[in-house]
């Protein structure tokens, strides 16, 4: 924890994105999370997605829960707008203001106890109402906040200083993929080369992502038993893929192996350019996805990088078909068009 | 199965690669480099050292650590050349560097008396006798770092007090006399024996009186003249720059005709120009052959000048001085233009314009100074280069006569007076050496220590809250005052209040980021903290590729980069030293203490140690 402000020095060569911002225009208050907190550096890659997708600030809205991981928010992007819930209602809350202002990017933020325990209901019913949002857990398996008892996410034999974890873990990725996400990812928040590409994937993509990041807790879990250190995820992070997001096509340069490169379009035009590193590992298949997981997470393996994505998502906007603009930038002459538009309305209905 | 950062990363294969070896942080000169201002000052007083202890009030301390190290706090708080400020990281990180000069005159102008923290002369004599020839900067560092070792000093000098170029060359105004007089006397009153007034004709003559050592320390005595067409016939208002100040010093010349042209770009002609404005010049203007921004005088200097209503006009070539019934009545000058060969040497051409000619009662000409030993004879053993001047050591001062040694502008040329104390530094430490019967050029490692400065989890001995802050300005006299008097001192300085103010500009790169690899479990807090994007955990390769690849890149390459071994996941740790701010938020944010913010306090060898305790 730091008392200091970051100094308002900055690198000379630091490159102003489209907007005239450097990444350090991104930032948000001193963390006050323990030193060493993954939560700290996933902050610091949503920082930099954002200033590498050159987005205005104040087009973003972040919302997010209680926990360690729900208090980041205040850590990055200071100048968007925020919304600190209640502990696990995060997904109801950002789905109402997503209905409310389908223009905002929403990045929903939360860690492993508000979702999946507490707002685990919340959590899944979101994620199945194809909300057009960035849903992030940082998973470190433990409540930091109270002094680190193990979480629903920690794996069954996991030890802690003090405890032994008896309990069959959540698995998000799983219930994400069954509940209907159609972007999911997990990654690691110690390998940013990983994780920045796949959030800015995750931001141009049109429903709801899901992006699990395993997120150490120095603090309470990075120990020998752990399955959510630094060092056992290094030790077994699979990583299946690696990612590009290109936002205009361009001309491939380097030479790949055959079939080790893979192009998928998004709505927008942007391009995710998947670098295969399991050759046998197919991003578009959710069934083989679901399976693929189950089966690593038996030998122990922690699978990361694009794990499932459907390029033609549709969101909760188009499935109840509401107009295009804001609903909140509706005015009376819209909302209240008089009595002979009802007239027409009840006419339809006799 | 075990996944390696770089895998996926087309072209750089996890595993061993060629590239920059583990930093050696014990190597003194690391760390040193670190320390820009104290790096490159030639006496390497520890900067940030003195300037804490100034913002903690502690001025008598922030004297001490300045007067061991550089022996003229007050003098060159006033004076100096400044090479620390060029080098300050506070320069590169925001428009301009930290005053660091101003703030050593803040040392010694609110010190307490100090004189019971001085050395005592000595009270057992070595019996070895040493000459200095010459009474300046270089000869009294050598007779206070020898004094107090029981060294029987004999000073010589052709004026009659001690101070050299300090006393004769740099007027009042810039420089007050009882401040020269005071750090003067801390010297003399470790009773060398004085020969004042009294000029060397000999070199043989001296060598024949057994000294065990001759230091010469007579500066660059000899002023340039200007031969060109009407010299002779306007001599009486032509004066030789260094010589006319000198005599301005001692009180012998007091006036000085209304129009005044001073020819040079030097910061003598600068000390010219200012002291004419101050006996009578009221149309004062400094003419110069080259273009403004090649002139050698210091840019606070020039600044200095023009404030005081002296234009400086370039790219004048004198080519006559004109005169009638037997007095100056001004100068004709050729204009010219730069031109810049392919190699970027430069060259003055004719630009074909008129003539200009300029009018006016007296002339100074400041075009540089020479050194000149016509009292060294051929045949007593001394080596002269083609240029005339003696071949000298960089690092013992020794000549090519065992038991004769050269520092200050004798040695190298016109350098200034920071030079000369480093060398009298360097001179004392072999003519010891040579007494005690010891290789005089054996290594001078310096006093190193390097200790962490943790107190807390956040709390460090050193204030770490840097933030953006301009430079302060030093007041000045108003020019009505200070134009009537040339001994009224027209820099004020800071007082307490504004020099606390910029102590606090001065980032501590002293405190260095101390990287403890077996520690570090690569969390990238550091990285995500680090505000100067300064550090990186990558493979490692060669270093102009790596420099091109880190957060930030790393185009200063004049400054190092702290390269870790190799780390769990097989990566480097690499820290770009350039624009760290030391603010220790890497240290602060470590969960494991990896990094650690040490205070690295490096002090020059000196001849004993009787001066730097």
């Amino acid at each position: 924890m730091t008392y200091l402000a970051k100094p308002k020095f900055r690198h000379p060569s630091l490159v102003p994105n489209k907007l005239g911002f450097t990444h350090r225009d991104y930032e948000g208050s001193i963390s006050t999370l323990c030193a060493g907190c993954g939560h700290d550096s996933i902050s610091t890659a949503l920082i930099q997605a954002c200033y590498e997708l050159d987005i205005e600030p104040h087009r973003v809205a972040k919302l997010s829960g209680i926990g360690c991981s729900s208090k980041t928010p205040d850590y990055f992007l200071g100048q968007s707008h925020g919304f600190n819930s209640v502990h696990g209602r995060m997904p109801s809350v950002l789905t109402g203001a997503n209905l409310a202002n389908r223009d905002l990017i929403y990045l929903g933020v939360s860690g492993d106890g508000d979702s999946a325990s507490i707002g685990l209901g919340q959590f899944v019913h979101c994620i199945r109402r194809a909300i057009n949002m960035v849903y992030i857990t940082e998973n470190n398996g433990v409540y930091g906040l109270t002094k680190g008892q193990f979480s629903a996410t920690a794996d069954r034999g996991s030890k802690s200083k003090t405890s032994v974890n008896n309990d069959a873990p959540i698995d998000l990725i799983g219930m994400a993929l069954l509940a209907g996400a159609t972007f999911v990812a997990r990654s690691f928040s110690g390998d940013k080369h990983q994780l920045v590409p796949i959030i800015k994937a995750a931001i141009s993509h049109k429903g709801s992502a899901f992006i699990d990041v395993i997120s150490p807790c120095v603090q309470f879990n990075n120990g020998a038993g752990s399955t959510k250190s630094y060092d056992f995820v290094r030790e077994h992070n699979a990583a299946v893929n690696r990612l590009d997001f290109i936002e205009e096509r361009d001309e491939i340069t380097a030479e790949y192996e055959p079939g080790t490169v893979q192009e998928v379009e998004q709505h927008d035009g942007s391009i995710l350019r998947l670098h295969k590193l399991h050759l046998d590992y197919d991003p578009s298949d959710r069934v083989h996805a679901m399976n693929y997981l189950q089966q690593h997470h038996e030998k122990g393996e922690v699978v990361t990088g694009l794990l499932y994505l459907d390029p033609e998502p549709r969101d909760t906007h188009a499935a109840l078909n509401t107009v295009d603009v804001p609903l909140n930038s509706l005015g009376t002459r819209e909302l209240c068009p008089g009595s002979k538009a009802l007239e027409g309305i009840n006419d339809d209905y006799r | 199965m075990s996944i390696d950062m770089a895998e996926g990363r087309a072209g750089s294969p996890a595993g061993a690669r060629p590239g920059v070896k583990p930093t050696d942080i014990n190597n003194p000169d690391y760390f040193h480099k670190v320390v820009d201002c104290q790096w490159a000052c030639p006496a390497h007083t520890p900067v940030p050292e003195y300037i804490r202890l100034i913002a903690a009030g502690r001025y008598s301390d922030a004297y001490m650590v300045n007067w061991h190290s550089n022996v003229f706090p007050g003098i060159l708080g006033r004076t100096c050349d400044r090479p620390c400020e060029p080098a300050c990281r506070r320069g590169r990180v925001e428009e301009q560097p930290v005053a660091i000069c101003r703030l050593k005159r803040v040392a010694a102008d609110n010190k307490d008396d100090i004189r019971g923290r001085l050395p005592k002369p000595a009270t057992k004599k070595n019996g070895k006798r040493v000459a200095l020839i010459g009474a300046g900067p270089a000869s009294l560092t050598v007779a206070r770092d020898l004094l107090p070792l029981g060294y029987h000093v004999v000073l010589y000098d052709q004026d009659p007090q001690a101070g050299g170029m300090m006393r004769t060359q740099i007027p009042k105004f810039r420089l007050p006399e009882r401040v020269l007089d005071e750090e003067v006397d801390y010297i003399l009153d470790l009773e060398p024996e004085l020969k004042l007034g009294n000029r060397i004709s000999s070199m043989k003559a001296l060598l024949a009186e057994n000294y065990d050592a001759i230091f010469v320390g007579c500066g660059a005595p000899r002023g340039r003249d200007l031969d060109i067409p009407g010299r002779k016939e306007a001599a009486a208002n032509i004066h030789i720059g260094i010589d006319w100040l000198s005599s301005v010093s001692f009180g012998h010349t007091t006036k000085i005709g209304k129009r005044v042209i001073v020819l040079g770009g030097g910061n003598t002609a600068m000390d010219c120009c200012r002291t004419s404005r101050r006996l009578g010049g009221e149309k004062v203007d400094v003419v110069v052959r080259s273009g403004f921004e090649e002139m050698k005088a210091s840019p606070w200097e020039k600044e200095d000048a023009m404030h005081e209503g002296i234009p400086i006009h370039n790219f004048l070539v004198p080519k006559a001085f004109t005169h009638a019934k037997g007095r100056l009545t001004g100068i004709t000058f050729e204009k010219v233009r730069a031109e810049y060969d392919a190699k970027g040497k430069r060259s003055l051409m004719p630009s074909g314009e008129p003539d200009v000619h300029m009018e006016c009662d007296d002339v100074l000409v400041a075009v540089g100074q020479e050194n000149a030993f016509p009292w060294i004879e051929k045949d007593v053993g001394i080596e002269f280069d083609r240029w005339h001047m003696p071949v000298v050591s960089e690092t013992t001062m020794g000549s090519s006569h065992p038991k004769i040694f050269f520092g200050g502008d004798s040695a190298f040329g016109p350098k200034n007076i920071i030079w000369a104390v480093a060398h009298g530094h360097d001179a004392a430490i072999s003519i010891d050496r040579l007494c005690k019967g010891e290789p005089v050029d054996a290594p001078r490692p310096p006093l190193v220590n390097l200790a962490s400065q943790k107190m807390g989890i956040h709390e460090w001995t050193y204030d770490n809250d840097v933030a953006l802050d301009k430079r302060y300005k030093v007041p000045h006299l108003p020019n009505d005052v200070a134009l009537k008097d040339v001994r009224a001192e027209v820099e004020l300085g800071f007082d307490k209040a504004l020099g606390y103010a910029e102590t606090q500009r001065c980032l501590n790169c002293d405190v260095q980021t101390v990287f403890n690899r077996d520690l570090c479990i690569e969390c990238d807090a550091c990285v995500d903290i680090c505000p100067l994007d300064c550090i990186t955990f990558t493979e490692n390769g060669p270093e102009a590729e790596l420099r091109k690849r880190l957060t930030a890149p790393a185009k200063n390459t004049t400054q190092d980069l702290y390269v870790s071994d190799g780390l769990k996941t097989g990566r480097v740790m690499v820290k770009d030293e350039d624009l760290c701010l030391h603010c220790g938020l890497c240290a602060e944010r470590c969960p494991t203490g990896a990094w650690d913010m040490q205070k690295f306090l490096l002090e020059s060898a000196q001849a004993g140690h009787q001066c730097r305790k």
